[in-house]
């Protein structure tokens, strides 16, 4: 009985011992411990501010794809037009992640009986989807039309109001500006849904979007949308959704390749700057070893020395590494990159990992050393 | 003896010479590379952005107006202007001629085939044409990468055809089966895929084209794949304003206007411009990678540089005990600073020079790792890289020069510093 409590008392000197050596060793030699800990800290910072860019870059690169415009069409099928309905139906599916235009398409006539591509449309809308389109001024009133840079030159060179005829009917428009896009959009006119419907009762025809995420988000929704609309036909882009994955990935690989490199520098960087630090404190371990700590202990107390250093390194460099991360993702895209909790774990055990094997070199020749031999300067 | 000092310093303490100057090879290769890596990745993601498509398309200059909805062509086929094929070679005459990756004729028409009316399109899919001595292979296949045919692409002198896989799904048509157009027979090679509007399309030799529009010769338009430079305040500027020198660096800057100009110039009655959702947005999604990819280079070469200023500090702070010793013999704080810059001097060339080699090699098989195509550095590069290696193993060193300096040798001597 007594004499497990004693053992007991002995295990507690010893831990008390242990943890205050340990802390002695941080405190006493600080100078050293100091530039040890900065090489952590460093390599954490370098390693989360790459790990967190790459995580947060790629969403931010998608954005900047989008501006390509739509991913996806919704087409209604051969001779149909869209029921009212889809585009609520399109809308309450993306839930906000992506833009959703429709367009209605109809061929007028000019006071000269010349024929004329009018499409209807979600103007505001067309204005986030097609950020490309070149436009003098935007209509705001009603019976105000966009003229396609080609169009207006023939059929209202000097911006007055014109009268154009479908199926007889008349309409007469004044032009709000122009659209210069160097395709299609270049010889048609552009009205407000509302404008066309009331005049040419053709409802749309296709809605164009653009949906925001990853791949697999983007064929998600595209399955959403042709299971809850049997009706039309839902089409991806391929033009726009195949060169982004190529570019994407591309990118994706450069920054990966640039990532390794730095983690390895930062990771050596650690391991020279450590190694250095215990080999250079050769003469405190060969008193302990001399006042009689054996061998288990010595590499216990450096491992503990080393995984506390990692750890404390690591939660630094956290700190610093999503902050710098922040900044280059503001000073790039304008808009900081969030902090990914979940690169904290592998920092952590990254640099744990990298302090612990850069005591094992150390412990293995510290072992075949005799204490007196150290000491004596040899 | 200064000399003698240095050399035996060499001599005598190889491995930690060799650890320090391996440390300075790994940090000057892994700043070679990023930098060979960030001055060219700009032109390796440019032409990926190539698979977006032609960012260009040349017009004839006294055109009329299109009157197309979804790829669909409303208008009678003989109204409008036409180009000259034969002045399609002469693209590849232009001052950019290197940066034009493909270019495709396009003449559409409308046809019946079987019961049905729809388009058909006249290209080149891959036609070899030569520009004075120059050989060259153009057509769709270099400027559309993302058309899919199932069965082979037709021989752009043949007769052979292909459909859009809609067409062919709504005719019950197959590679390898036979079309009606127009009242005669073609053979189809393959079914053609674009999520486009050509999926409803015949897609024909422009020959075939042009033999059933009855105009031999004739293009309605032309689309370019050029490699640009993203657009800037000074690409904005009208040519025929800019005084000569400025009209100079403007026609001889690689932007999408610079490269329009010059088709226009190339091919007679012609209006070329840029095709906006192509060319503006490349120019956005492009600074924005070159911008990410510099500030990381920025982040790799102060990664580079702790990793050898780590490396010379502990080396010259293990040397402490000599430096006792030098000092009880009469020696200098100047004199011993000396002779550790020397040594991190040539640690630093050495180090450079190997960390060059290995760096180059690093960057070249990235970039056929990642582009297919090598990242070359460029020797002007050497004597940066070199400047680079020298200043930062000299940083490196300088604080723990500055604390072997102030060693007071007895306790050096001793051990206790």
């Amino acid at each position: 009985m007594s004499a497990s409590a004693s053992t007991r008392r002995a295990g507690a000197q010893h831990t008390s011992m242990f943890f205050r050596m340990l802390i002695r060793a941080a405190i006493l030699r600080r100078g050293r411990a100091a530039t040890a800990l900065m090489a952590v800290v460093v390599a954490a910072t370098a390693t989360t501010a790459m790990l967190n860019l790459f995580v947060d870059v790629q969403s931010k690169l998608r954005k900047e794809f989008r501006n390509y415009g739509a991913n996806v069409v919704v087409l209604a099928k051969e001779g149909q037009s869209i029921a009212p309905d889809v585009l609520a139906k399109t809308k309450s599916i993306l839930a906000g992640h992506g833009v959703a235009v429709p367009f209605a398409y109809v061929v007028a006539r000019t006071s000269n009986a010349e024929p004329l591509v009018v499409a209807g449309t979600d103007l505001d809308q067309v204005r986030k989807l097609d950020s490309w389109w070149s436009v003098t001024a935007w209509p705001k009133e009603p019976h105000a039309a966009l003229l396609g840079v080609r169009a207006a030159a023939a059929i209202s060179p000097q911006g007055r109001p014109f009268n154009l005829y479908f199926h007889g009917r008349p309409i007469s428009l004044t032009p709000s500006g122009t659209v210069h896009t160097g395709a299609g959009e270049d010889s048609r006119i552009y009205l407000s849904l509302e404008d066309f419907e009331t005049w040419t009762a053709v409802p749309p025809s296709t809605i164009e979007i653009a949906v925001s995420g990853s791949p697999h988000e983007v064929d998600a929704t595209i399955a959403k949308l042709q299971q809850a609309l049997p009706e039309i036909e839902v089409r991806p882009v391929r033009q726009i959704m195949e060169a982004e994955s190529r570019v994407l990935g591309k990118t994706r690989a450069t920054l990966s390749a640039a990532s390794v490199l730095i983690i390895v520098t930062a990771a050596l960087c650690v391991l020279a700057t450590l190694t250095g630090w215990i080999l250079d404190r050769r003469r405190d371990f060969a008193i302990m070893k001399a006042l009689g700590a054996s061998q288990q202990f010595i590499g216990g107390f450096l491992a503990a020395e080393a995984a506390a250093l990692g750890a404390v390194g690591a939660l630094i460099g956290f700190g610093l590494g999503i902050s710098i991360s922040a900044w280059i993702a503001k000073a790039n895209f304008g808009a900081p990159a969030v902090p990914r909790l979940e690169v904290f774990p592998v920092v952590l055990i990254g640099c744990v990992i990298v302090a612990l094997m850069s005591a094992i070199v150390p412990i293995s020749l510290l072992r075949q050393v005799q204490p007196a031999m150290i000491l004596k300067g040899e | 003896m200064f000399v003698r000092l240095v050399y035996e310093s060499f001599r005598r303490q190889k491995r930690r010479k060799l650890l320090a100057g391996a440390a300075i090879a790994f940090g000057v290769s892994v700043a070679t590379a990023m930098i060979g890596v960030a001055t060219d990745v700009g032109d390796k993601i440019n032409r990926e952005l190539r698979t977006y498509g032609a960012n260009l398309v040349v017009n004839p200059q006294e055109d009329s107006l299109d009157v197309e909805i979804a790829g669909v062509n409303l208008k009678p086929p003989s109204d409008g202007a036409y180009l000259s094929e034969a002045d399609l070679p002469k693209i590849k005459g232009m001052f950019w001629r290197n940066n034009i990756v493909g270019f495709a004729p396009v003449l559409p028409l409308n046809v019946g085939v079987g019961k049905t009316k729809t388009a058909l399109v006249g290209t080149y899919f891959s036609k070899p044409l030569h520009f004075g001595t120059e050989n060259f292979v153009t057509g769709v296949r270099a400027t559309y990468p993302w058309w899919k045919v199932q069965g082979s692409w037709p021989d752009d002198d043949s007769r052979d055809v292909l459909i859009g896989e809609r067409l062919a799904a709504s005719l019950g048509q197959k590679a390898g089966g036979e079309v009606t157009i127009n009242g005669q027979p073609f053979r189809v090679t393959g079914i053609l895929s674009t999520g486009g509007p050509e999926d409803n399309e015949v897609i024909a030799p422009l020959g075939l084209a042009q033999e059933i529009v009855g105009k031999p010769g004739v293009v309605r338009r032309v689309y370019v794949s050029a490699v640009t430079k993203p657009e800037d305040a000074f690409a904005r500027r009208d040519p025929k304003t800019l005084s000569p020198e400025m009209y100079d660096r403007w026609y001889c800057s690689p932007y999408a206007q610079a490269i329009a100009y010059q088709l226009q110039e190339a091919i007679p009655h012609s209006h070329a411009e840029q095709i906006r959702q192509v060319a503006q947005t490349e120019g956005i999604v492009l600074s924005r990678i070159e911008g990410l990819m510099l500030l990381v280079t920025l982040a790799s070469l102060f990664a580079s540089a702790l990793a050898v200023s780590a490396a010379m500090a502990t080396t010259i702070f293990e040397r402490r005990r000599e430096v006792g010793l030098m000092k009880a013999l009469g020696a200098g704080g100047l004199s011993i600073a000396s002779l550790f810059f020397a040594e991190s001097a040539l640690l630093a060339l050495l180090g450079g020079a190997a960390g060059f080699a290995g760096g180059s090699l690093l960057a070249y098989q990235a970039g056929r790792w990642i582009f297919d195509s090598p990242i070359t550095i460029q020797p002007v590069l050497f004597p940066l890289v070199f400047c680079i290696a020298v200043v930062v193993t000299f940083a490196g060193s300088v604080a723990a020069i500055r604390r072997a300096v102030r060693f007071d040798p007895v306790y050096a001597l001793r051990g206790e510093a």
